[in-house]
């Protein structure tokens, strides 16, 4: 497989990521934009490679800020210690609620985790240490390992950046493994892949879990930059907007959901102050403009246009 | 003759401006006070806040520009947080990093003001809360950096329940949104209610949001209780009323809610709204000094205010005066400054703020117009008692604000 592009990529990526914040871009919208693109990466990983829509990814990012974000207030964990929480909370919420939900395939799939995670938001909104439709506040970025001071914006941004890159690699790195190919033959055709003699439920459960951990890591880090978690995280509107990053960066590709990230918030953060509430209709609409005129989405465009896989 | 004239006009303004000079220049951060409106402009809650509370920020910096002769520049920002607390705290944290603003006002919904008041307190700037209501803001969250001026759910529920149980309506039943909100609302109401000698009936809890409150009003209707109590907000509360209207319910059982606005009433109609009960912290038509501002508000925005955007007036016009007295805009001086000096103008008369950020000041208990009484548009309200402000808000003693017990 020529991979000399995706090598390209990478480099573009990382230069980014390091120069961003050194050419003027305010770092905390950059840090909400790396957060993001890990979750649509994540997202992606079981939609774009696995052919599983998810529609209620949001139940992860939420669980995983709450936890971390009442480990680190309440509990006084460290930051790094804070994030390991909330992501393993994040696993294994994803592997109860993978194990119910791959019993179904298609739609049924999606409204599973639909019900689900509109359940879990309604439990974050009785329960005590989430503040409910306040929010959870004021957690205190502290110092990583102890030694590195957090509420310095430089160094926070750093930590997200290499967070992200850890997630994005370790995604990249499961997409093109033996057990990627797998999911990818499992995306093509299932009764082949069982005809093969896989366990697909197996894969299927496992690939979640991934999923929702990576997830999971994109929410807890995200608590730690606006050091609070709101219901915000687990309303159905969140599970729609990473299927809508992730299409409009383009489904599948390996670069598409951090572009999706990257213009949807960036578009967000631009119109806010201009039209308020009508953000959601503009993202409606882009989303209607993507799936009639560009289903690719942009990175599978230009893909198509470069005659490479990005 | 004309050469004189203008030689003496010269000197009288080289004279004038040696006298404003040496009175002491304020210590700017930026050189200029950056106030940020940071409110619902588009949303469920624009009503009540939105561009009025703009408007009222505005008149709060012409006036003060003008009786003051122009001690320093202003600026005014002003976003939408879409009601979404990291909408909020992103924005604000933005302002503050990148913009310099030094002040944060209204903050309508209390996940919002909650979110914003550790950032402020972080990069030591003033918060102003005026549009939430949570009384967590004075409580377990407060810092010393906020202040919180118009109402919280204290002023409005306690202040609803102790009167009109003292007016007779002494059994109650509640009708409740499912969660914390809704529940506090509740419990601190239904506390009041048997301290005085009420009863409470019973409650039912309703899901938020809802749209159906049928079966749970004639729960209600059927528990006979005098007065409905309305532990919710925004639409489940003008909802809840429609409906109470539409089964019969009111004028036979009064409604009390315990979160509203006058631009509830005036969406709701007097027609539907009539006899009800509430509480505010302000109404236009109290007295001579309400209805001059309220007037000149009504000139630019076509409608009446409510009490938060009158608060943002006045709350802006004490944060400015702090700021010229302490001569600096650096957060800590500027906060101590407003704690110091009383608040006396339309809005408060002897207003006082508490070591916690809470402004005491005296509330209204009001009871809704039937079309028959109203004279014209916007009377809508009898104002059956005041609240003297000691009673209006959590004692001291009872707080869970830390800043209270020193």
């Amino acid at each position: 497989m020529n991979t000399g592009h995706m090598r390209w990529g990478f480099i573009v990526l990382i230069g980014f990521g390091l120069l961003a914040p050194v050419a003027g871009i305010y770092p905390t919208f950059l840090m909400k934009c790396w957060c993001f693109a890990l979750f649509a990466c994540a997202f992606n990983l079981l939609l774009g490679y696995t052919g599983l829509l998810s529609f209620g990814h949001a139940a992860f990012l939420s669980v995983a800020a709450y936890v971390t974000g009442h480990a680190i207030r309440s509990w006084g964990f460290g930051p790094e210690w804070g994030i390991l929480a909330g992501t393993l909370s994040a696993g294994a919420l994803g592997y109860v609620f993978g194990s119910l939900a791959i019993r179904r395939a298609g739609i049924y799939f999606a409204m599973i985790t639909l019900a689900l995670a509109q359940m879990l938001y309604f439990v974050w909104l009785q329960m005590k240490f989430t503040g409910g439709e306040d929010g959870l506040q004021g957690v205190p970025r502290g110092a990583l390992f102890g030694v590195i001071d957090l509420s310095n914006n430089t160094n926070l941004y750093y930590l997200v950046f290499v967070i992200f890159l850890a997630g994005f690699s370790l995604i990249h790195r499961v997409i093109h493994s033996p057990f990627g190919q797998v999911l990818q033959a499992i995306r093509e055709n299932e009764p082949r892949a069982i005809s093969l003699g896989y366990d697909v439920d197996r894969y299927k459960l496992v690939v979640f879990v991934l999923s929702a951990a990576l997830s999971g890591l994109a929410g807890a880090t995200k608590t730690l930059v606006f050091q609070l978690a709101s219901l915000t995280d687990a309303h159905w509107h969140m599970s729609g907007e990473v299927v809508l990053m992730t299409l409009l960066g383009g489904l599948g590709t390996v670069f598409g959901p951090v572009v999706g990230a990257f213009v949807i918030i960036g578009l967000q953060n631009q119109l806010a102050d201009k039209v308020g509430s009508w953000v959601q209709v503009i993202m409606g609409l882009i989303f209607v403009i993507c799936v009639l005129i560009f289903r690719r989405g942009i990175v599978g465009e230009l893909g198509r246009l470069l005659k490479r896989p990005l | 003759m004309k050469k004189k004239l203008m030689f003496m006009a010269i000197a009288a303004a080289f004279l004038g401006m040696a006298a404003v000079v040496p009175a002491q220049q304020a210590k700017l951060s930026g050189g200029v006070v950056k106030i940020g409106i940071l409110t619902d402009l588009s949303g469920l809650y624009s009503d009540l806040s939105g561009q009025g509370s703009l408007v009222a920020a505005r008149m709060a910096i012409d006036d003060f520009l003008k009786q003051e002769k122009n001690p320093f520049k202003i600026e005014l920002v002003s976003a939408d947080h879409q009601n979404k607390g990291d909408v909020a705290s992103n924005k604000a944290r933005e302002w503050f990093e990148r913009d310099g603003v030094d002040m944060i006002g209204d903050l309508v919904t209390s996940s919002t003001a909650l979110a914003v008041m550790p950032v402020a307190k972080e990069m030591n700037r003033v918060t102003i809360v005026n549009g939430a209501a949570s009384t967590n803001i004075t409580g377990k969250a407060c810092t010393d950096l906020n202040v919180h001026y118009a109402y919280d759910t204290f002023a409005l529920a306690i202040g609803t329940g102790r009167a009109v149980v003292k007016q007779g309506g002494d059994s109650w039943f509640f009708l409740t949104a499912d969660y914390a909100f809704g529940h506090s609302l509740e419990k601190d109401t239904s506390d009041v209610v048997t301290a005085m000698g009420g009863k409470v009936l019973g409650a039912v809890r309703h899901p938020f949001p809802g749209t159906d409150f049928s079966s749970f009003l004639l729960k209600a209707q059927a528990s006979g209780a005098k007065v409905i109590g309305l532990a919710n907000a925004g639409t489940d509360t003008t909802n809840s009323i429609k409906q109470a209207a539409e089964f019969g319910i009111t004028p036979k059982q009064s409604l009390a809610g315990l979160l509203m606005f006058i631009t509830d009433v005036h969406s709701l109609s007097l027609k539907t709204a009539g006899g009800m009960y509430l509480t505010e912290g302000f109404y236009w038509d109290f007295s001579d000094a309400t209805r001059a501002w309220s007037k000149r508000f009504f000139d630019q925005h076509k409608r009446m205010p409510t009490m938060v955007q009158a608060g943002i007036y006045s709350s802006t016009m004490h944060y400015l005066k702090a700021v010229k007295d302490a001569g600096t805009d650096e957060a800590k001086a500027v906060v101590r400054k407003m704690k110091d000096t009383p608040v006396n103008d339309f809005f408060a008369q002897n207003g006082r703020i508490r070591e916690d950020g809470r402004l005491l000041h005296d509330f209204y208990l009001l009871q809704v117009k039937t079309p028959a009484e109203s004279k014209g548009p916007w009377d809508y309200y009898h104002v059956r008692q005041v609240i003297p402000a000691a009673d209006a808000a959590i004692p001291a003693a009872k707080s869970e604000c830390p800043l209270l017990k020193k």
